[in-house]
């Protein structure tokens, strides 16, 4: 059991999300950085999937009440117990009573903590992840939760070589994803699309897990009727509301939408999107 | 069926069909024997939107088996080469052809499709009481031409179907047999609108399960619990049941 002395600015408990129940409305949820998550559990010997904590921007400490070993992936955080640094992206054994410490985000904002036998929460549609949009899943973690470990365990702790943490955005260096056109692509122009691809977008402070909200040129449509009948979000979607600022939506998105998706991102672009903070500046690369 | 495949990332494709007709159809053709793969279908308005774990089924082979199902279901609302029972439920108007689709789904349902989770449930009667209080009733009276007693008169009065459900977790959009309820969304959608709110927009009337965001017009409010995780069926409402609303005051 993990007992929570200090939570941060914002701490869920994440898995892989509840996949498969869009049709009644459920958003897909789950880590933003699914890849982190997964590095976290194979370092602590479980199944890839197990519930762990997404910390947003660092700032947690958590006091085991007996041994046991735990990892954390994701953004590139210090981490110390008792004081003394313990390495990142590596099983850490911890004794009973020992204070892991989280230290401030440096690059990426979410970094994922496993403990051995992932979190011990009820699932709902298949998943214990906490989604902000629609309420499902535990509340966000508190002071002084206990957090009860369960037993999915999938082989023994171990390193996992060559994994690294999110990137820090060097000054100026923005990040790129890879985007393809959308379902709504035909109702914009080449420009609209020259504009999206070749614009430098600044990720807003009302970003979240639900979407990320980007500020840069406008982006307006130049056919199709005022207003589009509700069509099924796929997370990536980049959609064009009357502002002309693209929101590009994460795993807590609502299941439809009624704005045009000008562009998708690549599958392989979500972990970076979902580890990019307000005020990190994005450009997309793509054909469309 | 005749349809267009829309680009959609590289684990997703979404369908549109040419009228509302189709969709039930559609959705419960894609979700009868889906191939291993195949995450989520998304039935809603005038698409269905298809996703998929592209480890397990790809891009072409998605492609292919959406192609698939569109040759061997012929189209309803656009084709209208439909069988006798079918054509009989899609009459003429543009209303009717909401409500055609939206009978198409009782009747499929009681055979049962195979993974669609709403298709095992049979259609329900269902009464949600309303206090016609929302910000909004004045404005939807203004924008109807008429006063807002006849807005509620109207809206409790009307028989509604759940066309489909989205957007969040236990919202369902009702369709009715008329349109005189119709109007446009609002200019400026409200950052929060509260949980139990009756709103209208378009050719749907629907009840807020909790609160978000939202550009509907508010005309009333309901204690009812849309979305319940703690119950058995979760939802309220599901695609196909039969919804009225009582006034309370």
């Amino acid at each position: 059991m993990l007992t929570v002395l200090v939570p941060g600015p914002q701490t869920l408990v994440q898995d892989l999300g509840r996949p498969g129940h869009a049709a009644l409305g459920v958003p897909p949820s789950g880590a933003l950085d699914a890849p982190a998550l997964r590095a976290a559990n194979r370092l602590v010997g479980n199944r890839l999937g197990a519930p762990a904590l997404e910390v947003l921007l660092g700032g947690l400490r958590v006091r085991a009440s007996a041994r046991c070993t735990v990892a954390v992936t994701g953004a590139a955080v210090p981490l110390h117990v008792g004081g003394r640094p313990v390495p990142w992206g590596a099983p850490v054994d911890l004794d009973a009573g020992d204070v892991l410490a989280v230290g401030r985000a440096t690059g990426g904002v979410r970094c994922y903590l496993a403990v051995r036998g992932g979190l011990d929460v009820p699932p709902l549609f298949g998943s214990a992840s906490t989604d902000l949009l629609s309420g499902l899943g535990p509340a966000p973690v508190r002071a002084g939760d206990e957090l009860a470990t369960g037993d999915l365990v999938d082989g023994d702790p171990g390193p996992l070589p060559g994994l690294r943490p999110a990137e820090p955005a060097a000054a100026g260096t923005p990040a790129v994803l890879q985007v393809g056109p959308g379902p709504r692509r035909e109702l914009f122009d080449d420009e609209a699309w020259a504009a999206l691809t070749g614009a430098a977008w600044t990720v807003t402070p009302d970003s979240n897990r639900v979407g990320l909200r980007l500020a840069g040129p406008s982006l307006h449509r130049t056919s199709g009727p005022a207003e589009l009948p509700s069509e099924g979000l796929v997370t990536g979607a980049v959609q064009i509301p009357p502002s002309g600022q693209p929101v590009l939506f994460l795993a807590d998105h609502p299941t439809t939408g009624g704005y045009p998706v000008l562009a998708v991102l690549a599958r392989a672009a979500l972990p970076v999107a979902g580890q990019l903070r307000p005020g990190a500046v994005v450009r997309f690369a793509g054909q469309g | 069926m005749t349809a267009r495949l829309l680009p959609c990332g590289d684990a997703a494709v979404l369908v549109e069909v040419s009228g509302a007709a189709d969709i039930l159809p559609l959705y419960r053709a894609l979700t009868g024997r889906p191939p291993a793969g195949v995450v989520d279908v998304v039935p809603a308005a005038r698409t269905v939107l298809v996703t998929t774990d592209p480890d397990v089924l790809d891009e072409a082979a998605l492609h292919r088996w959406v192609g698939g199902v569109l040759a061997a279901h012929p189209g309803r609302g656009a084709a209208g080469a439909a069988s006798g029972a079918v054509s009989g439920a899609v009459s003429g108007a543009v209303s009717g052809a909401v409500s055609g689709a939206v009978s198409g789904a009782v009747s499929d349902s009681v055979s049962g499709a195979a993974s669609d989770p709403a298709a095992d449930l049979p259609p329900r009667q269902v009464e949600i009481d309303v206090r016609y209080d929302g910000p909004d009733l004045a404005e939807v009276a203004r924008l109807l031409g008429v006063d807002a007693a006849e807005v509620v008169r109207r809206h409790a009065g009307s028989s509604w179907t759940v066309a489909f459900t989205g957007f969040a977790p236990g919202f369902g959009y009702l369709v009715t047999d008329h349109d005189g309820l119709r109007v446009a969304r609002r200019d400026s959608p409200r950052t929060r609108v509260p949980a139990g709110s009756v709103a209208l927009a378009g050719e749907y009337s629907a009840v807020y399960p909790r609160s978000s965001p939202g550009g509907w017009q508010l005309i009333g409010t309901t204690d009812a619990a849309l979305w319940d995780p703690g119950r058995d069926r979760p939802a309220l409402l599901s695609p196909g049941d039969r919804v009225r609303f009582r006034e309370v005051r």
